[in-house]
């Protein structure tokens, strides 16, 4: 675990920086937001919530370009708005509304848009290591310098598909970032009864990748983690795999009573170390941020936010004819 | 007109296209100097280089993924399974993934890949390397499958395959392999979705798939002889599937028997003689829809039992027999 990175040592501006602040607020706001969405029965079916994991969302994001890539996970909301993805549109996919990211036929598990590089969410655990690698071979084909950053989760990385990508990526030397949110449970799984090892990094080193482990709920610590490895990528030297620890506050999807970990844990986690109230400190501390920017945030947010919700009820849900639209190309 | 085999027909069809086409390669294990378990692709390292010939480790699920991603962002990558028994390693990416992600998108993205899938029994490779499991993918919509019968087939459906935008299993008969036929040097293609009256006849349509149709074809000769005539009708694709054809056959000849190697339980023939009996064709029959398909077990290694297992010349030519009352 890495120490606290001085805001003041950092090579961002206090815009950028209040920047980052915001986008991991927007997060959780949208994520709060469906909560209460799915709770007045808006919201069909299930979705796994983000919460307390925004700084590895925008952490990884912030060294990235628009033609930079992503692949998520079933947990990917924070991801998504991170690369850039429209909330309104999210929000209307969420409603399952034909002005959503997927015209309502994605959901929560499928948003992507390639359109700013999110090659998009999986519901299969793993999945989006082997189509990252693809995508970094594209650039290294067609020479067009982009690079893929993978989220995966603790419990993709006891999936073949992890290690089968490892290893070809390595192999061929592709510009492609392994980005493990340890969050600690794969669903109910305890990484400590499913992975006899200290750090999920240290399967680095049998593929000869380089790797590291950090605090993922430190921003600037994610930041400049995945800096190195973009750059490493960039200059052709292959993959990275960064391990960042952190915490979902919310059970794995809606269904979960979250029987497998304590309240004291989940306490710990939500008062300690909770990565927006870490940063916004930390901001303060060092005047960058005022209390009432923070509030003046804190609004524009919840405008957006309202506004989302608004386009989202008032959009129509697709037709009937949709159905059977897009299967084939 | 030049007699070339259809395995040669399959890479001069790659050949030709990645010549044209940058963004189309081939990957998949052993397929550099070794020139892939079946051959496929001897020579076209040297042709093309490593970038292009791409040797992948032995990770169907890595490498299933790689050519999906690769797909999804501007590259139209063949790949190769070296066995089609391998593709249960890397269903993931070609029935979650590749199948999916268009619909699951929108719209928005599109996934032009082509796997080769070597498949079929006869060639003394057991349970696990001998398998016809087409109809499997054929139950997956945003998939296209193909199963060519022949030399000339293969050449322009594996051109039509790489061109199209979807992801295309490209059904390949270990046995046919080395069987010449007519194929013209020049480009052409033959659409997806078109099916070919391989031999015309009168009396009984016989739809065959891969292999089947030369059996088929062997066994209407023979029939010709006791004056029974056979019409062949061969699908090439089964998805999408030529109903027409199959259909405007079976209301000429009034009679038909489906044949394919694959197990017949739950095999593509069943979903053939359920098209027809539904569709207007089914008041046209003067007998009952027979079907003609793999004995219900594993691939046994002994060639007597290997030979057993799947529809020979002499089962069709009996079939065909019964349904004429002869």
């Amino acid at each position: 675990m890495s120490n606290l990175i001085q805001v003041k040592n950092s090579s961002f501006s206090p815009e950028k920086l209040k920047t980052m602040l915001y986008d991991m607020m927007l997060i959780r706001s949208f994520e709060e937001t469906l909560k209460k969405l799915y709770q007045q029965g808006k919201i069909h079916g299930t979705m796994h919530l983000c919460i307390g994991q925004e700084a590895t969302a925008v952490g990884a994001c912030v060294p990235l370009t628009n033609e930079d890539k992503i692949t998520s996970t079933h947990r990917g909301h924070g991801h998504s708005i991170a690369k850039g993805t429209d909330v309104k549109k999210m929000m209307a996919e969420l409603l399952g509304k034909e002005t959503g990211t997927c015209k309502g036929k994605g959901g929560s598990m499928h948003i992507a848009d390639l359109d700013v590089g999110n090659l998009g969410a999986n519901g299969i655990v793993a999945a989006g290591l082997p189509l990252g690698t693809g995508a970094a071979l594209t650039s290294k084909m067609k020479n067009l310098g982009y690079v893929v950053l993978c989220f995966f989760g603790d419990g993709a990385s006891n999936e073949g598909a992890f290690h089968e990508s490892l290893n070809l990526a390595s192999v061929w030397k592709l510009p492609v970032i392994f980005f493990c949110e340890n969050n600690l449970y794969g669903m109910s799984g305890s990484i400590k009864e499913m992975t006899n090892i200290e750090n999920i990094a240290d399967r680095g080193a049998a593929y000869g990748i380089p790797s590291e482990t950090i605090n993922g709920n430190e921003i600037l610590t994610v930041v400049e983690a995945t800096e190195r490895a973009v750059e490493r990528a960039r200059n052709g030297e292959g993959p990275t795999l960064i391990e960042a620890h952190t915490y979902r506050w919310e059970g794995h999807s809606r269904s979960d009573a979250r029987k497998y970990r304590t309240r004291e844990e989940e306490k710990e986690w939500k008062i300690q170390r909770d990565p927006i109230d870490l940063f916004k400190q930390q901001l303060i501390k060092e005047n960058i941020l005022s209390e009432e920017e923070y509030l003046q945030l804190e609004k524009k947010v919840q405008d957006i936010m309202n506004e989302a919700v608004e386009f989202a009820e008032n959009s129509k849900a697709p037709g009937l004819e949709t159905l059977t639209t897009d299967i084939y190309a | 007109m030049r007699e070339i085999s259809y395995s040669e027909a399959i890479r001069e069809a790659m050949s030709q296209t990645m010549k044209k086409d940058q963004d189309v390669f081939i990957m998949g294990e052993d397929i550099g100097v070794y020139g892939g378990a079946f051959g496929l692709t001897s020579g076209m390292i040297e042709e093309f280089g490593p970038e292009r010939v791409r040797i992948t480790p032995i990770s169907e699920a890595a490498i299933s993924g790689c050519a999906v991603g690769a797909a999804m962002t501007g590259m139209r990558p063949i790949l190769e399974i070296q066995f089609s028994d391998f593709i249960m390693i890397a269903l993931d990416n070609i029935v979650n993934q590749a199948a999916k992600n268009r619909y699951m998108f929108g719209g928005k993205a599109k996934v032009p890949v082509v796997v080769r899938l070597p498949a079929g029994s006869g060639a003394g490779f057991a349970a696990q390397h001998s398998q016809s499991l087409e109809a499997w993918m054929t139950h997956v919509p945003g998939l296209k499958v193909v199963q060519p019968s022949n030399a000339y087939d293969a050449k322009g459906l594996m051109k039509a395959a790489i061109k199209d935008d979807n992801p295309v299993l490209f059904y390949e008969h270990k046995l046919l392999y080395p069987v010449k036929g007519e194929v013209p040097e020049e480009d052409y293609e033959i659409p997806l979705g078109k099916a070919d009256i391989k031999k015309e006849g009168k009396d009984i349509t016989i739809v065959a798939t891969a292999i089947m149709v030369n059996k088929a074809l062997e066994a209407a000769a023979e029939l010709e002889k006791e004056g029974i005539s056979v019409e062949v009708v061969d699908p090439r694709t089964l998805v999408p599937l030529d109903t027409e054809t199959i259909l405007e056959s079976v209301k000429k000849t009034s009679r038909v028997l489906v044949v394919y190697e694959a197990v017949k339980r739950s095999g593509y023939g069943a979903e053939i003689a359920s098209m027809i009996a539904e569709s207007d064709a089914f008041d046209y029959l003067d007998a009952p829809i027979r079907r003609l398909g793999g004995v219900e077990t594993p691939i046994p290694y002994n060639p007597e039992l290997e030979k057993a297992a799947v529809p020979q010349v002499n089962d069709i030519i009996e079939e065909c027999r019964k349904l004429m009352n002869k």
